[in-house]
């Protein structure tokens, strides 16, 4: 049997394809080497009772017009908002966060008057940016140096976008895109505790640190999403990150779809310079017309495809592809809830992010210390406790407790991770939570650590990286993955990418998986159920 | 009594002062420069240090000067001559390493020369826009040499046009690891992209700094009889092109009166009344110090307080009692950094206003080259030592005694023996840099050369054209388009923007 499209992969933009593709009529089977579905965005029971959302944790960059597309709430997905969160102070105070921009303001004057002044303009502007930007994601980058008409229409419809601003704003936007967000936050800020916080997001997941050029983008980027229209909110998925995606496989199945989970591919398939099929790890081959993969660039080409089918230059690109992993995840089962006496009683803060990181000094300290091949000594950690909204987790009482861990790095020192390299991290990450919380160690039940070196091995992320690449612009727009194939076309006819390596990028958003979608269907001439990018704001 | 002897001052004698002044006042402006120092030159002046050893005051080496200056304000009748272009000599742990003219010993002498072209490719097309007025990003723009230069990039062929849309951006640290593989390699094109940067060889966006060096020249050059010689070519080739000069001159106010400038106020009360006033000074200081903010709009003011000028250089001058037993030929530029991550390591410090361990540096001894430095028998190191804190937390005392330990440290690691040799030594940090030559926070741009302030955004996106939004006030220093170096390209495009303006 042969179908019209196989998918390798079922990580959540494996899906997002598998589905449209699905809903068009095709016939579509998706591989997984796993025993379970999801790739990075999934929820397991790794200690009894207990569910993990043990790699990716939060959702926010989803793009709303997918669910709907798909009909994912009917499937299951459900999605909670949470409310901001708390930077701790090494001096004992806290910074509180909240998603309601005046409450911000009014927590940011506890800490600068002026501060809460600039905040509005900070988020005005930043608002700004991000109405620019967001339709982009939602389509297929223009390729500069080609004449044909679908790209110079593409680059008009750009240069209007612009067009559409004010002089001002242009050049502005055009500082923020190559900038650091240490030097753009000075700009606005004073204090210390408040530029951590507003930095945190222009390095999470990133090889850069916050004094970096370029790390002022990647807040944008993880600024994009939005929950019920909400923009810039982050909510969790009922259940774990898993619910997205077991939501997607069962409006995959709905549609006709397949998964196969267990077989791991071993190689794709090309005859006479076409893509047929795949040949799994036992040695079964699975046929279709297309093959399309999730993996990340470098693992599907180096990997799974012979050298001798790809262009050199391609093969030379895609060796050089940056992919350095730069985080880590611990995933804790808590016997009871921890306390953070920073905090006045009762205050909703728990429910969100907790950061230890006061300054952008000290972020970017731990950014040296990845650079040097070693993990952060004060690491950065975006620590949630998602049981205090969903108590669907774990049993009653109880709480998991989710560590996303800023800097570490693919190997030490240049040789691989060892088990006393990954206890020693998790000591540090235990021990910085423990300063804040009494009694914090005596509750821990369970830790599952997840260095880089545990993210490629399960799931498959060369050197660990959740983006599937890094987010810098040799790396972006056209760029993404390799100058010349960021239309999610590989140099293999009937080879497709779809995963996180291909423009807009990492996170769990969807975007990729719905740009690689509507570039098949627009080369096989068919209608996918898609609706119009979005564009509230 | 105000007097009014000229259509146009120019306020500051350094190289891009000189440079527009010499060009407006060939095209028949009558104009006069004022600087306050006693000898015009800023950064390209002289410096005894120690009694006997004269050094470059800053700048010791010119990657090229702007060849419609050279040629405009016919310097080498004013007496210019450059030595032969430097060869440069990478010293680091290993055996030393020569590289010139874009070519190296070594085991990557291929793969450095395909890197080279291939980069060389690139500043040759991006050359074109240092010499012409940065585009606007709105209306009342004139595309058409913006288009062409863009075409001319295009005209690279599409792989290449790809390979440089890819690269544009990227961070020279992944190109040296991509191409590369011998570390003092490495570590040069590191140092190279980014000396007199505020950013490490990893930050993103430090590759076209390198363009830009090798869009100005492949070997820099040394001007004879030093740098001060290049300052006083400048002097006499404004004079001859009829500028007044005017020295010892400080100006403390620039006039504006019904929202325009009309003149200078000089320190000691002096009011010199002109149509048009030309600053080549510092951006910041043009309008925090000199214009005030009584006399802008607020919002604009508080903005120029974010053009960011942070100094990461130092600059040491040694006084030598004999020569320094350096492994290499003494005439060559030396350049000491380990690897690209011995720049980085250099880096990292300096972010948090604390000084390097091992600073990495750029070594010239003009001594080697002709008499007339030191004393008979004795040399003068000239070196660009990097990263230093422009703003120090163990204070500027500490901070300056620390960075010349360490320097020396370096230094002795690979001249055994120099520290015996010293007689005379003076560290010149980034705020030292400051005081002497009203450089903002010590950079030697006038501003940092950083993507985000370059192009339309440099120094400022409302006065990247040379104009300013006081009438009758003009910017042509380095810290306007293209930036600095001693190399008179933002100078001379301000005068043709002026001329251009009718002005």
């Amino acid at each position: 049997m042969s179908f019209d499209a196989v998918i390798v992969g079922a990580g959540h933009n494996g899906l997002v394809t598998a589905c449209y593709l699905a809903r068009s009529g095709m016939k579509v089977c998706v591989v997984e080497k796993n025993d379970w579905i999801g790739g990075a965005a999934v929820s397991r029971e790794l200690y009894p009772g207990f569910t993990y959302s043990n790699r990716s944790y939060v959702r926010s960059l989803f793009r709303p017009e997918i669910m709907r597309d798909l009909e994912l709430a009917r499937h299951g997905l459900q999605i909670l908002p949470y409310e901001g969160g708390a930077v701790f102070q090494q001096d004992g105070g806290y910074l509180g966060m909240f998603r309601d921009h005046d409450a911000n303001r009014r927590e940011f004057a506890r800490h600068s008057r002026r501060d809460a002044e600039a905040y509005d303009l900070y988020a005005r502007d930043i608002l700004r940016f991000c109405r620019f930007i967001r339709p982009m994601l939602m389509r297929t980058p223009p390729d500069p140096s080609s004449f044909r008409p679908r790209n110079l229409s593409e680059l008009l419809w750009l240069g209007k976008q612009m067009g559409a601003l004010s002089e001002g704003l242009r050049a502005r936007m055009v500082q923020f895109w190559t900038m650091s967000i240490a030097d753009f936050l000075d700009e606005y800020f004073e204090s210390p505790v408040i530029k951590g916080y507003l930095a945190v997001s222009a390095i999470i997941g990133t090889a850069l640190g916050p004094m970096s050029p370029g790390s002022a983008y990647v807040l944008l980027h993880h600024y994009m999403g939005d929950v019920d229209g909400n923009v810039g909110a982050w909510g969790f998925a009922r259940g774990g990150m898993g619910a997205i995606t077991k939501a997607l496989t069962a409006s995959l199945r709905a549609s006709g779809g397949e998964v196969r989970v267990g077989q791991g591919v071993e190689r794709i398939l090309v005859r006479s310079g076409r893509a047929v099929g795949v040949a799994l790890a036992n040695g079964d081959e699975v046929h279709g017309a297309r093959v399309i993969s999730n993996m990340d660039v470098k693992r599907t080409f180096l990997r799974h495809v012979e050298e001798a089918e790809l262009p050199e230059e391609f093969v030379k690109r895609v060796k050089a592809f940056k992919i350095r992993g730069s985080s880590g995840k611990l995933n804790i089962a808590l016997d009871s809830a921890p306390v953070f006496p920073a905090l006045p009683d009762g205050a909703p803060n728990i429910k969100g992010d907790l950061h230890f990181t006061d300054s952008v000094e000290r972020m970017e300290r731990g950014y040296d210390d990845w650079k040097a091949g070693q993990f952060s000594r004060d690491p950065f950690q975006d620590v949630m406790i998602p049981t205090m909204i969903d108590p669907t987790m774990t049993p009653p009482g109880k709480h998991f407790m989710s560590c996303f861990v800023q800097y570490a790095p693919p190997k030490i020192a240049g040789r691989e991770w060892t088990d006393a390299d990954r206890d020693a991290f998790r000591d540090t990450c235990l021990d910085q939570i423990a300063a804040y919380s009494p009694g914090f160690r005596d509750r821990v039940l369970h830790v599952e650590v997840r260095t880089p070196r545990e993210l490629e091995a399960e799931v498959g992320l060369t050197e660990g990286n959740i983006f599937q690449g890094e987010l810098t612009f040799d790396q972006l727009l056209f760029n993404r993955p390799v100058p010349g194939y960021a239309q999610y076309r590989s140099p293999i006819k009937g080879l497709w990418m779809c995963g996180s390596s291909t423009h807009p990028g990492g996170g769990v958003m969807g975007a990729p998986g719905r740009n690689a979608a509507a570039e098949v269907l627009r080369e096989a001439g068919r209608k996918g159920g898609m609706s119009d990018a979005y564009a509230v704001l | 009594m105000p007097t009014r002897s000229s259509d146009i001052l120019v306020i500051g004698g350094g190289v891009n002062g000189l440079a527009c002044a010499a060009r407006l006042a060939a095209k028949g402006r009558k104009v006069m420069l004022l600087e306050a120092a006693d000898t015009v030159g800023g950064g390209a002046g002289a410096r005894e240090f120690a009694p006997g050893y004269r050094a470059p005051a800053l700048a010791h080496l010119t990657q090229g000067l702007d060849p419609r200056m050279a040629a405009g304000m016919d310097l080498v009748r004013h007496g210019l001559e450059f030595h032969p272009g430097l060869a440069t000599t990478v010293l680091s742990g290993g055996d030393p390493l020569v590289v010139r003219g874009g070519t190296a010993e070594g085991p990557d002498s291929s793969a450095f020369a395909a890197l080279h072209a291939k980069l060389s490719a690139f500043a040759r097309v991006l050359a074109p826009f240092r010499q012409m007025t940065a585009p606007r990003l709105g209306a009342g723009n004139r595309w058409g040499g913006f288009l062409r230069h863009g075409l001319g990039v295009r005209a690279l062929g599409r792989d290449d046009f790809r390979e440089l849309l890819r690269m544009i951006l990227i961070n020279v640290h992944d190109v040296a690891e991509d191409e590369l593989t011998d570390d003092r390699l490495k570590g040069l094109l590191a140092f190279d992209a980014t000396l007199g940067a505020w950013l490490g060889p990893r930050s993103p966006n430090s590759l076209i700094l390198y363009l830009d060096r090798l869009a100005r020249g492949v070997d820099p050059l040394l001007p004879k009889g030093g740098m001060g010689a290049l300052a006083v070519a400048l002097g006499r080739a404004a004079e001859a092109a009829g500028v007044s000069l005017r020295t010892g001159a400080r100006v403390a106010q620039v006039l504006v009166e019904g929202d325009r400038a009309c003149g200078v106020a000089l320190e000691g009360g002096e009011e010199v009344r002109a149509g048009l006033v030309v600053s080549a000074m510092n951006p910041r200081v043009t309008f925090q110090a000199l214009v005030g903010a009584q006399a802008l709009d607020a919002g604009f003011f508080k903005r120029t307080h974010h053009i960011r000028s942070r100094g990461g250089a130092a600059k040491l001058h040694l006084a030598l009692k004999g020569a320094p037993g350096f492994a290499a030929d003494l005439r060559s530029r030396l350049v000491i950094a380990a690897s690209h991550d011995a720049v980085e390591a250099a880096f990292n410090p300096v972010k948090y206003g604390e000084v390097p361990e091992a600073p990495v540096m750029e070594v010239i001894l003009p001594s080697a080259h002709e008499p007339g430095h030191a004393p008979e028998g004795g040399h003068v190191i000239s070196a660009i030592v990097q990263f230093a804190p422009h703003a120090p937390k163990a204070g500027a005392e500490a901070a300056r005694e620390a960075m010349l330990e360490a320097s020396l440290r370096v230094l002795e690691a690979q001249a055994p023996g120099l520290r015996g040799l010293v007689v005379g030594a003076e560290m010149l940090m980034p705020y030292d840099i400051e005081d002497l030559f009203g450089m903002v926070g010590g950079n030697w741009h006038h501003g940092e050369l950083a993507v985000e302030q370059m192009l339309f955004n440099r120094p400022m996106a409302e006065m990247a054209q040379y104009a300013t939004p006081v009438p009758g006030l003009w910017l042509a220093g380095a810290g306007s388009h293209p930036g600095g170096g001693i190399n008179g390209a933002a100078g001379w495009n301000a005068a043709g923007a002026i001329l251009e303006a009718r002005a």
